[in-house]
């Protein structure tokens, strides 16, 4: 058993359930008990779809268990197919379901439908979300692209010189962080870059379109977490390679030009000239100087943690003082990049640990996903959000894509700006002084009612493992302490605490804080 | 027309009508989700669910928002290891209940919350409390009760948590005078203003179940009167009349008028004049009708249409119907308790359709034949309805807002009325 208090990922059956809401005319059928149906909520509330999932649910009662709920499902799944007339059927189990063993795939396949039937199994006593994405996608691809799989010692043709290359999109879901304006980013600059685009999948795309992939050249695997377990398959079976890099930031956009042009064979030069990001310039630019190693920590899916560390380090300048993953398919990506960047990467699906590691890295700013927002305001820091689980003020109204030279822009102002908010927060204190400032006043964009205070953790944290040598602060360090900037403060405290703590002090003084100040300013 | 006029009119209402009962897909939460709105309730009381990924991601979603870091409940995620016999679960359950309540010495009071996974196992909780609480006796103690979907639908799980309460109260003393117990969820705003009233009335002593401390358990026995102030309390009210205490018939305190007969029956109890009364309610009474005034103003013949969702359907039908002039088509209630439902059903035009149970899908084709004004149903269903042009009201947050009593009459009514209002608003 596991304590858990805030999970990253909910079962594996909900990542059934974001292929199929992304896909078009497929059908779910799910046995599961009744309270198992607030799923839908995430698709229709977070992410605000006016339609319901196309999922239904035998939800069996107690009082089923002795009796047939086999029976139960099977007359929901012939109910659910003669209502909503699928071009494919997924079945599958949730965990409850999972424990009386009946069989939907046995079940589904014995009712004789004249559409494919895909029985998922999806151990939700072992994986989680993502990996349930995953499978089911890889399920759905093989199930559907079977009558079109060429024999064993097949090569792919060389590409006919008139014709375009072109290349299927894979990964994009349902409560993806920002996958549809991915989508026509990618579409955009593939066009521009001479490719076309096949197969968008899985959202959008019907059972027909999953039968029609092998008609592409090559894949671009956009969400390596959703579709590598279908793309490596692909690559076996239609011998059709597939993209490593994720075009996120302007490097990766850069490589991914560079990496997609060797395998359609085709010359990036022009695109990689005519690139139109502002992040290089605005980085550039004087204003972003007191960015300049802003120490920042990053937690998120495997694929949008790496990608942030890259950005935050090569293009924003800032230094990365805490990076980790709850994808643990993906840690081994993770812990490289971690070790590139002399850290120790954290691997963990527990929140605690996560809030722990933040508070203890005491950074500047904190790119995460909505539960780290949550960690961060708490500690009263600025944060951006870069990664599922998201909430429903992560589905801009506006087209605000991560990927991509214009996905590159949205993230240069979506994490400049919590910083620069305070850069003005110090100005305003500059005349603390002045009646209406005092220093109690919270900055106003880190809490929501102006509260004065960040709002505390219920039970304190428990103290960092050197807490009982800690060296005091005396009343004339601590007041100056305060006149420093809120943003570079904890960077100042931690600093002269060591700084006091390698030389054996038992006390800080002014003195203290201005001795460390220059030795670290050396 | 008084409430007492209201409620005393020996017109049957829909006390007989035929209910449609169906099975199908039922779109309703489990008992797990009432932990949501229990824990802010009792405040040292801790609940941990044991059961799966499943659940903990249930309760995360229900409750939206994360304000703090350390909830007072969690789950404890069974693995499979704990299936496959490799680790035996009560050990496990025994390590992470010593983990938790060594991290939370401020937690007196713990709950373990079956769920369908150690149901279906047959984990059996009961024999966990007892054990634990042998253990962490006197500091903590343990009970149990099932908030699982297969045993139980979304506001049952509060039902199932209070009937676990009652075995603890202790007995009242012999020679003590009738008292008055009233269960039921309440928010603290509106559980003081109704301690006022029943002070002002002279009715007392008064207990409230669940309370807001664990050491604050009312006690029970022969001379308890009780009153329920939420309509979904089955188990817990057969509970306390094994206790002796004894149910004062009433319909739930919604509205004026609905408040004002909720009142009247614990005055009837303890013998108060209709003077007293009278002097008593009368302003706050007055303020309520005065507030449901502007709403009752839009919404009177609008016809609305109740998926089962949190069992209040049919209190909220009649106090829509009665107090604000809607229409009811059909109102859904996961289970239909006829017995503490009797007085509100009463009022209830014959023709309304009452359902019990669900098929989802059949029942949304009902709704649209129907063409209703307002639907109030779950979260699951409100943006697509929305989206077909049909106007919802999410049942959820008749839980999580307080509606109870004199001085919520309004905000009441202003949750049925918001979302028409919004749509004369929008041009777009
Ligand atoms: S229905 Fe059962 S399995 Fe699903 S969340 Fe509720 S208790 Fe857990
Ligand atoms: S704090 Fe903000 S983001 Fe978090 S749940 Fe509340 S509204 Fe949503």
């Amino acid at each position: 058993m596991q304590l858990t208090l805030w999970t990253y990922e909910g079962p594996p059956h909900v990542g059934a359930m974001r292929i199929a809401t992304a896909m078009d005319r497929v059908h779910y059928v799910l046995h599961a008990p009744q309270g198992d149906t607030y799923a839908d909520l995430l698709f229709t509330m977070i992410e605000r779809r006016d339609q319901r999932p196309p999922v239904t649910y035998t939800t069996f009662q107690a009082r089923d268990l002795g009796g047939d709920t086999a029976e139960l499902f099977k007359t929901a799944a012939k109910e659910a197919f003669d209502r909503f007339q699928p071009e494919a059927l997924m079945v599958g189990a949730s965990c409850t379901a999972e424990l009386i063993q009946d069989d939907p795939g046995g079940l589904a396949a014995a009712l004789q439908l004249p559409v494919p039937v895909v029985p998922l199994e999806l151990p939700a006593y072992q994986k989680k979300e993502n990996w349930g994405a995953a499978e089911t996608f890889y399920q759905m691809v093989r199930r559907c692209a079977a009558s079109h799989m060429p024999a064993g010692d097949w090569q792919r043709p060389a590409r006919d010189p008139g014709r375009q290359p072109r290349c299927n999109l894979l990964g994009p879901s349902a409560l993806g962080f920002r996958h549809r304006d991915d989508v026509t980013e990618i579409t955009r600059l593939l066009d521009a870059l001479g490719i076309d685009v096949h197969v968008v999948a899985p959202l959008g795309a019907r059972p027909v379109d999953l039968a029609r992939l092998g008609e592409a050249d090559f894949n671009v695997v956009l969400y390596p977490e959703i579709a590598k377990t279908a793309a490596d398959w692909l690559a076996r079976t239609f011998k059709q390679p597939a993209t490593t890099v994720v075009p996120i930031g302007v490097g990766a956009t850069e490589d991914f030009i560079r990496e997609v042009a060797e395998i359609a064979e085709i010359d990036p030069t022009t695109a990689l000239a005519s690139h139109q990001s502002r992040l290089p310039w605005y980085s550039r630019s004087v204003d972003s100087t007191y960015l300049t190693g802003k120490r920042v920590f990053i937690f998120g899916d495997a694929t949008h943690a790496i990608a942030a560390a890259r950005i935050a380090k090569d293009e924003l300048g800032f230094e990365v003082v805490g990076l980790g993953t709850y994808s643990r398919e993906f840690a081994r990506d993770v812990r490289a990049v971690a070790k590139e960047l002399g850290l120790e990467p954290l691997i963990t699906d527990e929140y605690l640990e996560v809030e722990r590691a933040v508070a203890d890295a005491a950074p500047e700013l904190v790119l995460g996903t909505q539960m780290e927002r949550h960690i961060a305001k708490r500690l009263g820091i600025p944060s951006a959000v870069i990664s599922a689980p998201i909430h429903v003020q992560d589905f801009p109204a506006r087209y605000a894509p991560q990927m991509g030279f214009e996905g590159a822009n949205v993230i240069f102002d979506t994490w400049v700006h919590p910083l620069m908010m305070g850069l003005e927060e110090h100005l305003l204190g500059m005349f603390r002084e002045d009646f209406e400032f005092h220093d109690g006043a919270a900055p106003s964009h880190l809490s929501h009612g102006g509260a004065s205070e960040p709002i505390s953790v219920e039970v304190p944290l428990e103290p960092s493992s050197n807490a009982d040598v800690m060296p005091l602060w005396a009343e004339d360090a601590e007041r100056e302490l305060k006149k420093i900037p809120f943003f570079v403060r904890g960077k100042a405290r931690r600093n002269t605490e060591a700084f006091a703590t390698e030389r054996g002090l038992t006390a800080i003084t002014l003195e203290t804080l201005y001795d460390a100040k220059a030795y670290y300013s050396r | 027309m008084t409430a007492q006029a209201a409620f005393a009119q020996s017109n049957k209402g829909c006390s007989d009508a035929p209910v449609l009962k169906e099975r199908g897909q039922r779109e309703v939460f489990c008992g797990l989700t009432g932990i949501v709105w229990l824990h802010r309730k009792i405040q040292d009381a801790f609940f941990l669910v044991v059961g799966s990924r499943t659940c903990a991601h249930l309760i995360q979603s229900a409750a939206g928002v994360m304000i703090f870091a350390e909830p007072r409940f969690a789950t404890a995620i069974m693995e499979e290891r704990d299936l496959a016999g490799l680790a035996d679960a009560n050990d496990e359950l025994d390590r992470i209940v010593g983990q938790l309540l060594e991290r939370r010495p401020d937690i007196k009071l713990l709950f373990l919350v079956g769920s369908c996974p150690s149901e279906v196992i047959k984990l059996d909780l009961s024999r966990s409390a007892e054990r634990l609480s042998a253990r962490h006796s006197p500091a903590v103690r343990v009970l149990n009760y099932s908030g699982s979907g297969i045993e139980t639908t979304f506001t049952q799980g509060e039902d199932a948590c209070l009937a676990s309460l009652v075995p603890e109260l202790a007995l009242e003393s012999a020679d003590s005078d009738k008292s008055l117990l009233v269960v039921g969820a309440l928010a603290d705003v509106v559980e003081d203003q109704f301690r006022r009233l029943f002070d002002s009335l002279g009715i007392g002593p008064v207990a409230f179940l669940p309370p807001r401390r664990s050491s604050e358990l009312p006690s029970v026995g022969p001379h308890t009167r009780y009153l329920l102030a939420q309509p979904f309390l089955g188990d817990t009210a057969r509970a306390l009349e094994e206790r002796g205490a004894k149910r004062l018939n009433a319909p739930f305190p919604l509205g004026a008028e609905g408040t004002t007969a909720w009142l009247r029956a614990a005055a009837d109890a303890w013998g108060i004049d209709g003077d007293r009364f009278e002097a008593v309610v009368e302003a706050p009474r007055t303020r309520a009708r005065k507030a449901l005034e502007p709403h009752r103003f839009r919404l009177a013949n609008k016809r609305i249409f109740f998926f089962p969702d949190s069992q209040l359907e049919i209190p909220l039908a009649r106090f829509v119907s009665s107090e604000l002039g809607m229409n009811p088509l059909e109102v859904g209630t996961p289970y239909l308790h006829r017995e503490h439902l009797g007085s509100e059903l009463a009022q209830l035009r014959s023709d309304i359709v009452l359902s019990e149970g669900q098929d989802v899908e059949k029942q949304l084709d009902r709704c649209r034949t129907s063409s209703p004004d307002l639907v109030v149903c779950g979260l699951g269903l409100a943006n697509p309805l929305e989206a077909e042009g049909i106007a919802t009201k999410w049942s959820i947050e008749l839980l999580f807002t307080p509606i109870q009593g004199y001085e919520q009459a309004g905000d009441l009514a202003e949750l049925f009325a918001r979302p028409l209002v919004r749509r004369t608003k929008l041009e777009v």
